[in-house]
């Protein structure tokens, strides 16, 4: 296995080859401490406030594509074959301001302004995606960055106003062609190690070189997009080593959708997954939508919110609801098992040393089956979950032949209901089915009290939460939603 | 703080200050713990020092707004207009006074709001508390004396079953009379029931009320509601001697500018309304102004930037120094031209003189060539205003700004959760010193005082560590938690009445009270399930749980007044 011991990629349009170096040291770190790039700032350090986005760009398809994530959660070596662009890039040669700066400033979005260098990096990745006036896109773009001082509306105001339409490239999009020869330049199929302060950051280019790393190194810990992991290293000031970061293996990177599933590879994000999900069961969309910020959506994946088994995941109970199973994978050796049966207890999954979560797959919903997912938080957009209520339910000749109820928040896992959905299963689908759902849940839970919510609310809002199950799919003119789904009806 | 600290005369010390942010409160005093620490750092090594705590340890560490519990006793005549009522205030300050004295006074003096008072007895009861000192965040107990106002407003309008906006306006203060303040000022500048009465016309308010409420009927789960709230603010420190600034302006022989005054920038614009006072004194482009950062080594014993007062008091001391200058070089190119003084007029970019015009930067040179000073401190105090604290009379307040909002929003009865769907804003600032800085002002605090009254939950566990220190956990309104239609507008045609810069009002502070009407709003939309026949008595923050339970309540309420009449 070759190894190569430098990370490489391109700051501005500046190439940086580095190592040895901290091999858990953040992106926001190396930005602020090493190159003195201090227009990033640090507000919350953990992937919250979007005070520190930057935005990196990377060849898919053949395309140049932007995407903007959290330099506080990010590694030094997931930059690997990146160009990693900055607030202090996007001013031209002269001094001019770029499209989206020029926005801000002429809509008075700045006030106190350390949210502003976000603010611009994720609306620089906006303007690179293309245009929009859609408010509803611009909320999800803006989601990941806090402002405490305007309120927002200038700065809704400057993304519809960024881009006159049938204006000329700007200078990143007029070297596009010159930008992905240099990252290709830089791909290589060298297994990259990071080395320093005696720990190393590995990133094998391949599906057999990772599956045969982990076969050496069992107890390494494997990062996908950092979101969660860089918090276990900015505030719990874990150094864990070896770290695997699985961001190089295109294998892990497939979302391929056949005649009855859709078969999602390990580090397929969450913005990637989207599309794909949304329509196979458009709830999903709207649950990952509100999933983190947009920089959280664009780094995080599905296989890593699975694989580290959080309570309060957004995804496992969704998917658990619609039946998905999840492909293990040791060296050559591969299992697969229901995915509920992945989470053990809190904070233990069924992983042994040496194995990885390869792919998910997820069965096509059959038609007649309805699909609701409903999140409850404090905030609607990236908040972590207080309850998340999940749930399958196909109904036949008014009887309940098919029922998945899945949760999370309600227990140390995500989980389903047993006793709940055994109280509906053959039951007429009608009110009094509900209520005797609704009486068995504590027979499945014993959900906590913490700063999200009470037990009790828990508790209660699982119940209500069949009650718009029901409403939902026996009389679908009602109004049940705050915020209405954006995408097309529901199945 | 520093020189207590290290133990030196203030003069060896200087404080300097580009700009702050972050907007959570505690500017006025939570930077000395960090100051002072890396002071004595600097003094034992010998080195520069800097401290900056982690966000969480932060937000820990450091003091938030305080929590009230508010007793209210209220009596009121058939028609709801009140005839005497009793409130007692007891905050949660903490460890240390730090600034609970002042916020506890100033929650007194805004438990009016708008409303005349015929006998009140107003007490405050802080107490100390095993937590972190809490401290000044805009509005400064004010919001908190607001909203035991307007709650008495709203039980007024549940026992009686009226539309809390006729309740509110039949107990507006007066012009003429009805207008004395509990403190004994007289409002002398009530512009606040014209403006609620625009408001309440242009966002048509009672068609959309009742729309809402035939729409309420027939909509199980989602349940939308609407109110129309008020803000009367007073302004200045009411500790009086804090209502005084310097400036210092210097002109420079290419004729360029160099402004600094005591106030701190922290997005609020003033750097850039300061300025303004001084372009349009020489009458110059704002560009030919430099502002430079805070010091207390250019201008000394400054007052908090606070209370709203930054640019009424840094303007007019601004202003005093601008105009120092500008009258020795009137008096200079009298003399040195031969023309009258009346005949010397600064005109945009230059100097009529006679029958001649100078550009700016010409006279600037010739005034120097004749060894004119072209270097002026400027000093402003507000006049007029006094307080006895002992005798709780006096006119603590030089004048008041006034707003108005409508909020609608709508709730969903099964979580509790809400959104915020239309918000119609008419605010009073006088004549604005820079509009686009006002409505930033406006809109910014209206948001920020909807978190506070919605997600923004401070939650303890048993053991008595705040468990909600980051964004992580503590929810401040995100870009899509901002009102979907936002109607924002100032106030036209109302200078104010006192001669403060150029007939401006101060803006910092009463926007953020504009967001009570989000609470009243969310209220209105929980008393649907009720019939409206109850006062939700909702208190904030209105979270998802908070609401779900007063629906609770309500419901059981209702099932117990049910069970009673069929005995």
């Amino acid at each position: 296995m070759a190894l190569r011991e430098q990370v490489r990629f391109l700051l501005g349009d500046q190439p940086r080859q580095l190592g040895p170096l901290d091999p858990t040291m953040t992106v926001l770190d190396y930005l602020r401490l090493i190159e003195r790039r201090i227009g990033t700032k640090e507000g919350c350090n953990e992937g919250d406030c979007g005070a520190c986005t930057v935005v990196l760009g990377r060849i898919e398809q053949g395309r140049l594509r932007y995407q903007a994530v959290n330099a506080c959660i990010q590694l030094v070596g997931m930059l690997d074959g990146c160009q990693l662009l900055t607030v202090e890039d996007l001013a031209g040669p002269d001094g001019g301001l770029h499209p989206v700066q020029a926005a801000l400033v002429a809509q008075h979005a700045s006030q106190c302004g350390f949210c502003t260098p976000g603010f611009v990096m994720s609306l620089f990745a906006l303007y690179q995606a293309g245009n929009t006036q859609d408010e509803a896109r611009i909320d999800e773009a803006l989601a990941g960055n806090l402002c405490r001082c305007t309120g927002y509306a200038p700065i809704v105001a400057a993304a519809q106003a960024m881009r006159t339409p049938g204006a000329e490239p700007d200078r990143f999009q007029a070297a596009e062609a010159e930008t992905i020869t240099r990252l290709a330049a830089l791909a290589d199929d060298a297994t990259l190690c990071l080395h320093g302060d005696g720990r190393r950051f590995l990133a094998p280019a391949s599906l057999g070189a990772l599956a045969e790393l982990l076969l050496a190194e069992p107890e390494a810990c494997l990062v996908a997009g950092a979101t969660d992991v860089g918090l276990w290293i900015t505030k719990q000031l874990r150094q864990p080593d070896p770290v695997i970061w699985l961001g190089r293996v295109a294998e892990l990177k497939q979302l391929a959708l056949t005649g009855t599933e859709l078969s999602i590879g390990a580090t397929v994000t969450y913005t990637d997954a989207l599309a794909q999900l949304e329509a196979l069961a458009p709830d999903l969309g709207v649950l990952l939508r509100r999933l983190g910020g947009e920089q959280v959506r664009n780094a995080g994946t599905i296989g890593g919110n699975i694989a580290n088994g959080s309570p309060i995941g957004d995804s496992p109970p969704a998917l658990i609801a619609l039946g998905a199973r999840l492909v293990l994978r040791r060296g050559q050796e591969r299992r697969e098992l229901p995915l509920e049966e992945y989470f053990l207890a809190y904070g233990k999954q069924d992983r042994r040393p040496g194995e990885f979560v390869e792919r998910i797959r997820l069965p096509k919903p059959a038609p007649d089956l309805a699909f609701r997912a409903y999140k409850v938080a404090k905030r609607f957009d990236q908040d972590i979950t207080a309850v998340l209520g999940a749930f399958a339910l196909r109904v036949v000749a008014g009887q309940v032949a098919e029922v998945r109820l899945a949760y999370g928040g309600m227990a140390a896992t995500p989980k389903r209901a047993r006793h709940a959905e055994a109280a509906l299963l053959g039951q007429p689908w009608d009110e009094a089915a509900v209520a005797t759902a609704i009486a068995a849940l504590p027979e499945d839970f014993a959900p906590i009290t913490d700063m999200r919510a009470s037990a009790a609310y828990r508790m209660q809002v699982a119940g209500n939460l069949l009650r718009r199950l029901h409403l939902e799919t026996t009389d679908p003119a009602a109004l049940t939603r705050l915020v209405p789904a954006r995408s097309a009806a529901h199945g | 703080m520093v020189a207590s600290v290290l133990g030196v005369p203030s003069h060896a010390v200087t404080v300097d200050c580009r700009r702050m942010g972050g907007a959570f409160g505690g500017k006025e005093t939570q930077a000395n713990l960090f100051a002072c620490l890396a002071a004595v750092v600097a003094k034992r090594t010998g080195r520069a020092a800097k401290l900056r705590p982690d966000r969480d340890d932060d937000m820990l560490i450091t003091g938030k707004r305080h929590d009230f519990v508010v007793d209210y006793q209220v009596g009121f005549d058939g028609a709801g207009r009140i005839c005497g009522t009793a409130m007692t205030f007891a905050a949660r300050c903490g460890f240390s006074a730090d600034l609970s004295g002042p916020v506890t006074d100033r929650a007194l003096f805004h438990a009016d709001n708008c409303y005349y008072y015929e006998a009140a007895l107003l007490a405050s009861l802080p107490c100390r508390t095993n937590t972190v000192s809490n401290t000044a965040f805009r509005g400064f107990g004010g919001p908190q004396g607001m909203l035991a106002g307007e709650r008495v407003i709203e039980e007024i309008a549940f026992a009686l079953g009226r539309d809390p906006l006729d309740v509110r306006k039949l107990n507006f203060y007066g012009t003429a009379e009805r207008n004395i303040t509990p403190y004994h000022q007289t409002i002398e500048d009530n512009v606040g029931l014209a403006l609620v009465e625009q408001l309440e016309a242009q966002s048509d308010y009672r068609a959309r009320r009742a729309a809402i409420r035939e729409a309420n009927r027939t909509s199980p789960i989602i349940k939308r509601g609407i109110a129309l709230t008020p803000v009367k603010f007073g302004i200045s420190f009411t500790a009086t001697f804090y209502n005084q600034a310097g400036a210092l302006v210097h002109v420079y022989t290419d004729g360029s500018i160099h402004l600094n005054h005591g106030g701190t920038e922290m997005g609020q614009g003033l750097y850039v309304k300061v300025a303004q006072v001084v372009a349009e004194e020489f009458q110059v482009d704002l560009a030919r102004v430099r502002i430079t950062a805070t010091t207390t080594g250019k201008v000394p014993n400054t007052s908090a930037t606070a209370a709203s007062s930054g640019s009424d008091l840094n303007g007019m001391a601004a202003l005093a120094a601008a105009r120092t200058i500008k009258h020795r070089l009137i008096d200079f190119a009298a003399e040195h031209w031969g023309v009258p003084r009346d005949q010397v007029v600064f005109l945009p970019g230059r100097v009529r003189v006679g029958n001649q015009e100078i550009p700016f930067p010409e006279l600037i040179r010739a005034a120097y060539m004749a060894r004119i000073s072209l270097s002026s401190t400027g000093y402003y105090r507000t006049p007029d205003i006094h307080w006895d604290r002992a005798a709780g009379r006096g006119r603590p307040f030089y004048y008041y700004a006034f707003g108005a909002a409508v909020s609608e929003v709508a709730i969903d009865t099964l979580t509790g959760e809400s959104k915020v769907l239309r918000v119609d804003i008419l605010h009073d600032v006088g004549r604005s010193l820079n509009p686009a800085i006002d409505r930033g002002q406006i809109e910014g605090g209206f948001v920020q005082g909807m978190g506070w009254l919605t997600s923004e939950e401070l939650w303890w566990d048993e053991a008595g560590r705040l468990k909600t220190h980051a964004p992580s956990t503590y929810k401040i309104p995100a870009c899509s938690d901002r009102p979907a239609i936002f109607n924002v507008e100032l106030f036209e045609g109302a200078p104010n009445r006192e001669a403060t810069i150029y007939r401006s009002k101060a803006v910092g502070e009463p926007p953020l009270m504009l967001a009570i009407s989000v609470l009243h709003a969310l209220s209105d939309a929980i008393a649907s399930v009720a019939d409206y026949r109850l006062c939700p008595r909702l208190d904030p923050p209105a979270t998802p749980e908070k609401i779900l339970t007063t629906i609770e309540r309500l419901r059981g309420l209702v099932d117990g007044q049910a069970a009673e009449a069929a005995e």
